[in-house]
C-alpha cells in the first residue's frame, strides 16, 4: 500500500519544514542584533588602537591579549593581521597567541545569542573556559616552540 | 531555555541594540552610519552561511532521529561522538552564531553538552586560513597551535559537562 507511506513522508517533510521555519524565526532577530552590535563595536572600538595596552609582564600581556581578543569581533583573518602587526611592534608571542585564540573561541558580542539559544549557564561557563584556555594554549604553544628550538 | 522564551528574548535583544543605535546616532551620526554600513556588509557575508545552516537544520530535522542522535552524539556515544564533534567543528564554515540554532534542536534530541562545546571550540581551527596563519607566524607555530586547539577541545568539553551537566533537561519545546 504506497499511499500511507507517501502520506507519512509528506507529514515528515511538513513537520521538518515547520520546525526549520520556527528555528529561523527565533534565530533571525538574535542574528540581526549580533550583526548590528558587531558593526557598532568595529566602528567605535578600533582594535588596532589597543596595541598600546601591551608592554607589561608576559602574564599581564597574555591576560590583556586574551581580554582584547574576547571583546573584539570580526573575521579571524583580522586577528591574524593584527596579531602579526603586534608582533612587529614587539608585543610578546604569548600575548599575541592569547589574543588570536580568544578572538576565535570567546564570543562576548554573541554571548546574548548563545545564552538565548543554548542557555545562560552553558554560554557563560563555555566562554569562561575558552578564556582560560586561550592563556593556557598561548603558554603551551610558545613553550613548545622554545622546547623544540623552533621559536621565531 | 524554551523556544518561546528564546524567541521573546531575541526580540528584546534586538530592540535593545536598536535603542543603542538610536542613542549612538544622536551623539555620533556619521560614525553610526559607518557602523550600519559595516553591519550590512557583515550581513551580506552571513547570508550564504545562514543558507547552509537552514539546509542543515531542515535535513537534521528530517533525517536525524532522536535515536541516532542519542547513539552517535549522546551521553554514551564515546570516542565516535567526540571525533564527530571535533571534525564537524573544524569543517564548519562562517560565523558561529547561526550554528547555535542547530545545537538547540540537536540537544533536545539528546546531544551531549560536551560535544556541543567541542564543536564550538574546534571551530577555531580554520583550515582554509592555515596558509595565512603560516605567513604571519610560521609553519611550526601554526601546526602546534592548531594541534593544541584540537587536543584541548576535549578537556574543555569535559570541564563544561562537570559544570552544567552532560545533558540539558528534557523540554518538549526546547531548541530554537
Amino acid at each position: 500500500m504506497p499511499k500511507p507511506i507517501l502520506n507519512d513522508r509528506r507529514r515528515r517533510l511538513a513537520t521538518s519544514a515547520t520546525q526549520t521555519l520556527s528555528s529561523l524565526a527565533t534565530l533571525l532577530p538574535i542574528l540581526l542584533g549580533v550583526v548590528l552590535m558587531t558593526g557598532l563595536l568595529l566602528e567605535f572600538l578600533p582594535v588596532e588602537a589597543m596595541a598600546d595596552w601591551f608592554g607589561q609582564s608576559a602574564f599581564l600581556d597574555a591576560l590583556t591579549g586574551a581580554l582584547t581578543g574576547s571583546v573584539a569581533a570580526g573575521h579571524p583573518v583580522t586577528s591574524y593581521v593584527i596579531g602579526g602587526e603586534l608582533l612587529e611592534r614587539g608585543v610578546s608571542l604569548i600575548a599575541v597567541t592569547a589574543f588570536v585564540v580568544s578572538w576565535v573561541t570567546v564570543g562576548s558580542i554573541q554571548l546574548p545569542a548563545e545564552m538565548l539559544l543554548l542557555g545562560k549557564r552553558f554560554a557563560l561557563y563555555r566562554n569562561l573556559i575558552c578564556f582560560g584556555l586561550s592563556i593556557l594554549i598561548a603558554l603551551l604553544t610558545v613553550s613548545s616552540l622554545y622546547l623544540m628550538d623552533l621559536a621565531p | 531555555m524554551t523556544a518561546r522564551s528564546a524567541a521573546r528574548g531575541g526580540i528584546w535583544f534586538l530592540a535593545a541594540v536598536l535603542t543603542l543605535y538610536g542613542f549612538a546616532y544622536m551623539l555620533y551620526p556619521v560614525s553610526t552610519g559607518y557602523a550600519m554600513d559595516r553591519s550590512l556588509a557583515l550581513a551580506g557575508r552571513l547570508l550564504p552561511v545562514l543558507g547552509i545552516v537552514v539546509l542543515v537544520l531542515f535535513f537534521s530535522n528530517l533525517l536525524l532521529e532522536r535515536e541516532w542522535v542519542r547513539e552517535n552524539l549522546g551521553v554514551h556515544s564515546g570516542p565516535r561522538g567526540w571525533f564527530l564533534a571535533a571534525v564537524g567543528g573544524i569543517l564548519a564554515a562562517g560565523p558561529v552564531y547561526p550554528w547555535y540554532a542547530l545545537f538547540g534542536g540537536l540537544r533536545s534530541k539528546g546531544m551531549r553538552t560536551g560535544l556541543m562545546a567541542v564543536f564550538l571550540y574546534t571551530r577555531a581551527v580554520k583550515l582554509p586560513l592555515l596558509p595565512l596563519l603560516i605567513h604571519y607566524f610560521g609553519l611550526a607555530y601554526s601546526l602546534i597551535l592548531f594541534g593544541y586547539l584540537t587536543l584541548l577541545s576535549l578537556p574543555a568539553g569535559l570541564l563544561l559537562e562537570r559544570l552544567v551537566g552532560k545533558q540539558a533537561p528534557a523540554s518538549p519545546d526546547s531548541g530554537a
